[in-house]
């Protein structure tokens, strides 16, 4: 460390290369396990995309699936221009500089991350790290589906990408005071999950509920791709734990490991929740179950054991279960449960880390449950800091956009249904009384207007 | 005897159904039909192919009802499927000349009045 520093003050003229002198080379097998875990990761937005398609009703279809798939654009270069620069680059202990802004040195050379090096090309752990924004951005989407304009959630996801996932993601892993502190994140249980989750909750409430809401049921139009959504997220899923070793080595082998035991014990557990309840086992139900066990080992998966993951696995179920079935109840209109899934799967799974940590399995440190008491109050302080920075930065960037233009679309739009209102497409149309337009002739004639207008 | 058909925005018809339970009117069926009504045609665009939309969506209820109901039944679809705007559909009272309920061989009133 005390060396790296010495070379970080001799180099500042020469940025990266300082450290390429002192670095190992890159790795072929590391760098070749994270490109294809970058490109699993980037799976999972358009994964999420189906997930929180198929939940949704048919006039809003595409509409929800362009809320993932958007992010894609809009996140991803945000990130090459100045996120990832925030978050990974040497800062304070909050958030990091402009150093790394519009790629500049991040090159070929070795990564040296918050004074580690890796074994890959920088520009490799740029584009992993790329992934994981994009889908946090995306995630918050389904507290919101169903209303929310598409301008201004472009702008939300946007500018949130920088203001409140960067700083988040620097804290935690670009050499902030919660990573300083020894919090165990291995893949973004606080990053991500419950970042995302706390957004979408605070999302939910400002921008109100839906027009139906509580006064019919707003039932999911197709449970396949819910379904189909879920499975694609366990496959990149692989690339999100396994590929948070930045490495293919045993401690990517433990987070693979982990990450296909730790949702298929939530799915057992959910199951039989599901059977003793209703005495009827439900495929959105089983879908939930994987993707909140996935949420929860999220955080440990690099630091437990395989047994433990299972046992991490199937508590995770409970809280998750439970708190989805109470929101159904209340006028909280979470559409599709990000705050359920996701914050509490990820609260769930973060301090659990700090009870299932082994020392033996991970390297680094060892939970409550064998011997380091310390760990779990850690895990508490970074659940505690992550919660309270995402629901007043997600608050206040909601209310400076909504001060300029209408966050919510109109009840009669909602009514029509945001695929034709937004985006003037629906998801599934046969093409019956759609008479072509020829732009040449017609266009003196044609009122480009949605129906429902004000005439 | 009276037919009544209801054509409705489809974002309507929970609240139709609503209003129908609630003036005691059981018995019914429905169906989803397109439809053109004069309203603003809405234009789509799939890459360069850009269409208008004549049809729209609407749902399309059947009640057959005796005739101290059919009242009732108008006015509570009139009040539930109203926005104001140009497409909120169209009811048409219609004579029946014979009902048969095929579960009891009933006729007429009898086979439109609900059984509690």
């Amino acid at each position: 460390m005390k060396n790296l520093r010495t070379y970080a003050f001799w180099g500042t003229a020469l940025g990266s290369l300082a450290f390429a002198a002192d670095a190992p080379k890159i790795d072929s097998g590391d760098t070749a396990w994270m490109l294809a875990s970058t490109a699993l990761v980037l799976l999972m937005t358009p994964a999420v995309g189906f997930f929180y398609g198929g939940m949704v009703r048919s006039k809003n279809a595409l509409n929800t699936i362009m809320m993932s798939v958007a992010a894609l654009g809009f996140v991803g270069i945000t990130w090459a221009i100045v996120g990832y620069s925030l978050a990974f680059s040497d800062g304070s202990g909050i958030l990091g500089s402009l150093s790394w802004a519009f790629l500049r040195n991040v090159g070929l050379t070795p990564a040296v991350i918050a004074g580690t090096t890796y074994t890959i090309p920088h520009v490799v752990y740029m584009a992993f790290q790329a992934t994981f924004c994009i889908i946090t951005a995306a995630l918050i989407s389904g507290a919101i589906v169903e209303r929310m304009r598409f301008v201004p959630y472009l702008i939300f996801i946007t500018l949130w990408s920088i203001l409140i996932y960067a700083p988040i993601a620097h804290m935690v892993w670009g050499g902030g005071f919660l990573g300083k502190l020894g919090a165990f994140d291995f893949a973004g249980g606080t990053v991500v999950h419950i970042n995302a989750g706390i957004a979408g909750l605070v999302a939910a409430l400002v921008l109100g509920q839906r027009k139906d809401f509580g006064r019919q049921a707003v039932l999911p139009h197709n449970v396949t791709y819910i379904v189909l959504g879920a499975s694609l997220l366990w496959f990149g899923w692989f690339g999100f734990n396994g590929g948070s070793a930045v490495a293919s080595n045993g401690l990517a082998g433990l987070a693979f490991t982990n990450t296909f035991l730790a949702p298929a014990a939530t799915l057992v557990v959910w199951t039989i929740l599901d059977i003793l309840r209703t005495g009827k086992s439900t495929a959105v139900g089983a879908a939930t179950a994987i993707v909140v066990g996935l949420v929860a080992i999220t955080p440990a998966s690099g630091f437990v054991s395989p047994m433990n993951a299972i046992v991490l696995g199937a508590i995770a179920t409970f809280p998750s279960y439970f708190v989805i079935l109470w929101r159904a109840k209340t006028n909280l209109d979470d559409s599709l449960d990000v705050f359920g899934g996701h914050a509490i799967g990820g609260i769930t799974g973060a301090l659990l880390t700090g009870i299932l940590a082994q020392k033996v399995f991970n390297g680094v440190g060892d939970g409550l449950l064998y011997g380091n008491v310390n760990q779990f109050f850690i895990q508490a302080l970074a659940v505690g800091v992550s919660t309270a920075y995402s629901a007043i930065g997600t608050f206040v960037l909601l209310k400076i956009i909504g001060a300029f233009t209408p966050l919510k679309a109109p009840v009669k739009e909602e009514g029509l249904g945001m695929d034709v209102t937004q985006h003037g497409e629906e998801a599934y149309t046969n093409g019956e009384g759609a008479i072509l337009v020829n732009a040449d002739i017609a266009t003196p004639n044609i009122k480009t207007r949605a129906v429902g207008g004000t005439d | 005897m009276k037919m009544v058909v209801a054509i409705v925005r489809p974002e309507a018809l929970n609240d139709v159904l609503e209003a129908l339970f609630k003036a005691e009117v059981r018995g019914l069926s429905i169906s989803r039909v397109q439809g053109h009504g004069g309203e603003t045609e809405r234009v789509e665009t799939y890459r360069g192919t850009t269409v208008k939309m004549e049809l729209s969506e609407k749902v399309r209820l059947e009640i057959a009802v005796s005739d101290h109901f059919v009242d009732p039944t108008v006015k509570a679809i009139i009040k539930a499927a109203r926005t104001g705007d140009v497409g909120d559909g169209k009811i048409f009272v219609m004579p029946v000349d014979k009902v048969y309920r095929i579960r009891t061989g009933e006729e007429d009133t009898a086979a439109v009045t609900p059984v509690s």
